[in-house]
């Protein structure tokens, strides 16, 4: 596929970001206030609550990286405008400040002294009016680097390793050169296959970084292990399609940056990226924790290439899952976006499957629903560092 | 090869059609040369079944008898190997063989383990 002149249509913000959705978001901020979140959420049709059950006594990196995501998740150019609302209205600005930093537009309110009734029947004026303002802004047509892409595979088994993973690779070496902002991550499940990476870093100093998150991670696999993490990692599900160890794991999840994609540099969870190229991101590799610190991270498409068949969304960032095994895409095809069997088949080349991916990836950005979004899959999981206090 | 054409001569035309699809049929994927390891990458894969197989990253063939019933996505054996042995796939080691294991066998979690963790 020739990318030199692509274009998508996408939704320019405030700070210049391009969306790909226009979702108007009720965040609360904290456990307390998911109930007022969906009432908003019920009363002003076509906006959409992020409920989750963390933000109490967090503290210290916990408590940072809790900020970092929720309030990168406001600010993700697939969100048009964002309604914060938080159990004490101090923390309601705090989000709601750091989103507001993006340009777009941002009401917050605190529950307490109010009670859920006052609190939603304000915070549902503000939604209504930015559900509407919203309505009215326009697609324009952008160059692809506007475009940014994560990825990360789930419930994966051998055929991810030889055809769902590489299709992913495949598009990242296309679209790379195109100067657009990629980003993988999975840490531990790098474990076996991170000289690989290593390897594929810009410079040592961008080793040296990948290398300390690397070895920090495993350190705290190492404190609390209590056996070899057998049906963890590799999980039930890798392991019943055919995966036998984490190294075999990590050296399928590797295809997923292709081969001639350079590791331009190392971000934290949930850190926003300063400029094109691809990225790794210290992350979990569990599927809903990663994809929701992707869309924190400011990315607006992702690349979910799946075995045994992860049904994973996200609220605000649309996932495309491709797939190489015939028994999934037979048995779960609803779930499934991109079908790449053939290549295991000898009937698609790498590159005929890449192109197929990225043909996907444009018809998405530019608003065709994904399975994942169709079928209403919205989870949002937000990492957890350690206790609460 | 002259079964083969004894076969496509003597059926009918959709019949010898399907017949000669699975002579060329792929049962199993291998990354690269060197991997001692292939992927099955269809159904119902039976023990006594003779099996081919693609080296992907060379794009060359390669056959093995299965001599255990593998499911899709596992993987078997393409050589003996002894307790302690590591396991090659994709050029790069992915475990120790904790069980002997034979070509064409069955090769997962009930006889492979990780080196690390």
């Amino acid at each position: 596929m020739e990318l030199k002149n692509a274009t998508f249509w996408g939704y320019k913000r405030p700070n210049g970001r391009i969306g790909v959705r226009n979702h108007v978001v009720i965040l609360p901020v904290d456990d307390l206030s998911n109930a007022a979140a969906q009432a908003v959420e019920n009363n002003v049709k076509g906006t959409m609550a992020l409920p989750h059950p963390y933000g109490r006594l967090q503290f210290g990196a916990d408590l940072d990286l809790h900020f970092r995501t929720l309030i990168g998740t406001g600010s993700n150019p697939n969100v048009a405008a964002v309604v914060v609302i938080c159990i004490e209205e101090e923390w309601a600005k705090k989000v709601a400040d750091g989103i507001r930093a993006s340009g777009k537009p941002v009401a917050h309110f605190g529950i307490e002294q109010h009670g859920d009734h006052d609190t939603i029947m304000r915070a549902s004026k503000a939604a209504r009016e930015f559900l509407q303002a919203a309505s009215e802004l326009r697609r324009e047509e952008r160059p692809l680097k506007d475009l940014w892409v994560s990825t990360k595979c789930g419930e994966s088994d051998t055929t991810s390793g030889c055809g769902a993973n590489p299709t992913v690779g495949n598009a990242f070496d296309k679209l790379y050169p195109h100067g657009v902002t990629l980003v993988f991550g999975e840490t531990t499940e790098l474990t076996g296959g991170e000289h690989l990476v290593a390897a594929r870093c810009r410079n040592d100093e961008v080793r040296k970084k990948f290398q300390f998150v690397f070895d920090r991670y495993q350190q705290v696999i190492d404190r609390h292990k209590t056996s070899d993490l057998m049906d963890s990692q590799p999980t039930k599900g890798n392991i019943a399609g055919g995966l036998t160890t984490i190294e075999e794991k990590a050296l399928g999840n590797i295809q997923k940056i292709g081969r001639k994609c350079v590791v331009d540099g190392v971000l934290d969870k949930a850190e926003t990226p300063t400029g094109p190229g691809l990225w790794f991101m210290d992350s979990s590799s569990a599927a809903a924790e990663m994809v929701t610190l992707c869309a924190a991270a400011g990315y607006a498409v992702h690349f979910f290439p799946t075995g045994q068949g992860n049904v994973i969304g996200n609220p605000i960032l649309p996932v495309i899952k491709l797939c190489a095994n015939p028994r999934t895409v037979r048995t779960m095809s609803e779930h499934i976006d991109v079908d790449v069997t053939g290549l295991l088949r000898k009937e698609l080349t790498p590159d005929q499957a890449g192109d197929k991916l990225l043909e996907c990836l444009f018809r998405t950005a530019n608003g065709r629903l994904t399975a994942a979004e169709a079928l209403g899959h919205r989870e949002f999981v937000l990492t957890r560092l350690y206790e609460s206090a | 090869m002259a079964a083969i054409q004894y076969v496509f001569f003597a059926l009918e035309g959709r019949e010898a059609a399907r017949l000669l699809d699975n002579a060329a049929m792929i049962h199993f994927v291998v990354h690269e040369e060197g991997d001692g390891v292939g992927v099955v990458v269809v159904e119902g894969v039976k023990s006594g079944q003779h099996l081919t197989g693609w080296i992907m990253e060379d794009d060359k063939d390669v056959e093995v008898v299965a001599k255990s019933d593998i499911p899709i996505g596992h993987k078997v054996a393409l050589k003996d190997y002894r307790e302690g042995d590591t396991v090659i796939k994709y050029g790069v080691d992915i475990g120790r063989v904790v069980k002997p294991i034979g070509k064409g066998e069955h090769l997962h979690v009930h006889n492979v383990k990780t080196k690390r963790w």
